[in-house]
């Protein structure tokens, strides 16, 4: 299994091009808060989550999804 | 006490924002008289009608109409009934049988609205544990059919067939899989590569659900839609339609080759439980999808306008939605919601109505000017278009 600090690394490469406000990266920090991405964005980023797990993360997931440390959870529970 | 409303005070400021600038507001148009299919006097004025999503031009059609009167005086203004229960009349018999005929279908299945129609298909056939795959450009009443059942959603990006194929990939061989997708996508006028997306799908053991809501009549041989055009229709498990375009009234279908198809009828939620269409509307109904039948010079007529308005639009040096003519709808790429605003009120004064397209509801954020054409615009109207255009466009500085 990943190593859970190895992952949060992982996934804040992938969340650093789509941090257009710069937000500092936590277990804590929220996508629609903190990241204030809108739905479009949140999509195009799932998507790259998706690719890169090879996962799949589906709307059901990603309404209970709100912080960083929550997807890092659930992508490390997925890609097992 | 918490004000239940406040989670809609960024809707009501965007409004706000953009009324501000002294606009009319584009969204609470009246239509005092509707004189034809093209044709409506709004604030006084006469104005060209280029975005009703009326491509066949039934409306006024004379059989049609009178259909409609005779229904109304034999079977009276309504049913005031389930189809279930008291709801279903004749007419609804006929009208099914006509569609199971211009689709060349063994079932027909008539909701009260389009939207019904996805809603119940989607909610009622994909359950818990299994999936539904769209796209993400998908009708909000493929969202709402997806959020009403209990399967897992599964969005994937617009029109993208590896995207889809991937997905399909990943998800467990034996769990119940629909993919649901769109012949024409209603926002821009651009086409589904059903072909491929139908191929990936079917390989992955998936059943597939298309709304041919925006091709019926007028893509196809037969007007079946893209499906057809594309040689997959027979691959499609389900179609889901709609009177209120090119059958010129209200009101939604599916029709399926399934041999069960049947006991949709008793758990489609939003079939069961709503009233019926009025017997003036199923009369109307199928008569006009009878006549859509035999359309093929309409047809012609229509892509000619498509070809005529796209071609013109893109040399006057407006931004479209697709390269080429690809269905009846023409999307203007306007560069911001108050210039899209803007040019929009400007067509009115010319006397030219099109839809104003908005954030949410438009992809990426896009303000769109959407025009859909008509089998009855004359090749002088839409002349009279492109010159309206051409001086709207001049006067807010977008051309």
């Amino acid at each position: 299994m990943t190593d859970r600090n190895e992952m949060f690394e992982k996934m804040k490469g992938l969340i650093e091009p789509f941090n257009k406000k710069g937000a500092e990266l936590s277990d804590e920090t929220t996508f629609a808060g903190d990241l204030e991405w809108d739905s479009l964005t949140v999509m195009d980023f799932v998507a790259e989550v998706e690719d890169e797990f090879d996962i799949i993360i589906t709307m059901n997931m990603q309404a209970e999804i709100e912080k960083v440390g929550q997807l890092v959870d659930a992508v490390m529970k997925l890609a097992e | 006490m918490t004000d239940l409303f406040s989670k809609f005070d960024p809707l009501i400021q965007q409004r706000e924002e953009l009324l501000s600038t002294g606009v009319t507001d584009p969204f609470s148009l009246v239509m005092e008289e509707v004189k034809s299919p093209t044709v409506a006097i709004c604030n006084g004025k006469e104005t060209i009608l280029l975005g009703t999503y009326n491509y066949m031009g039934m409306t006024f059609d004379e059989d049609v109409i009178a259909a409609g009167k005779d229904a109304l005086e034999k079977y009276g203004s309504g049913t005031t009934g389930s189809r279930v229960l008291n709801g279903t009349y004749q007419g609804h018999k006929e009208c099914e049988e006509a569609l199971r005929e211009f689709y060349d279908m063994d079932h027909a299945m008539v909701f009260s609205t389009g939207y019904q129609a996805n809603l119940g298909i989607i909610s009622a056939i994909a359950g818990k544990g299994d999936y539904v795959i769209i796209d993400i450009d998908s009708h909000a009443s493929i969202y709402d059919g997806c959020a009403m059942g209990n399967a897992e959603t599964v969005p994937f990006r617009h029109n993208d067939v590896e995207a889809l194929e991937k997905r399909l990939k990943r998800l467990p061989a034996d769990a119940g899989k629909l993919v649901v997708l769109e012949g024409v996508y209603s926002m821009l006028g651009d086409l589904a590569p059903l072909k491929e997306m139908v191929r990936v799908s079917k390989e992955a053991g998936a059943m597939v659900l298309v709304d041919e809501a925006h091709s019926m009549g007028f893509i196809g041989e037969n007007g079946r839609g893209v499906c057809e055009e594309q040689g997959v229709i027979d691959d499609c498990d389900f179609i889901i339609g709609t009177f209120s375009k090119s059958v010129g009234t209200v009101g939604g279908f599916c029709v399926s080759n399934h041999p069960k198809f049947d006991v949709m009828r008793r758990v489609c939620r939003p079939y069961v439980f709503t009233a019926s269409l009025p017997p003036s509307v199923v009369a109307t109904a199928a008569t006009s999808i009878r006549k859509l039948m035999h359309g093929s010079n309409k047809r012609a007529h229509l892509w000619e306008n498509s070809k005529t308005l796209h071609g013109g639009l893109k040399a006057l040096g407006f931004e479209l939605g697709t390269e080429t003519p690809q269905s009846a709808i023409i999307a203007v790429i306007m560069p911001d919601l108050a210039k899209g605003a803007m040019v929009w009120e400007a067509l009115l004064e010319e006397g030219l109505y099109v839809n104003l397209a908005i954030p949410p509801a438009t992809p990426a954020g896009m303000t769109l000017l959407r025009c859909s054409l008509c089998a009855e615009h004359t090749s002088e109207q839409v002349q009279d278009i492109l010159g309206r255009f051409e001086r709207a466009g001049k006067a807010v500085g977008i051309i």
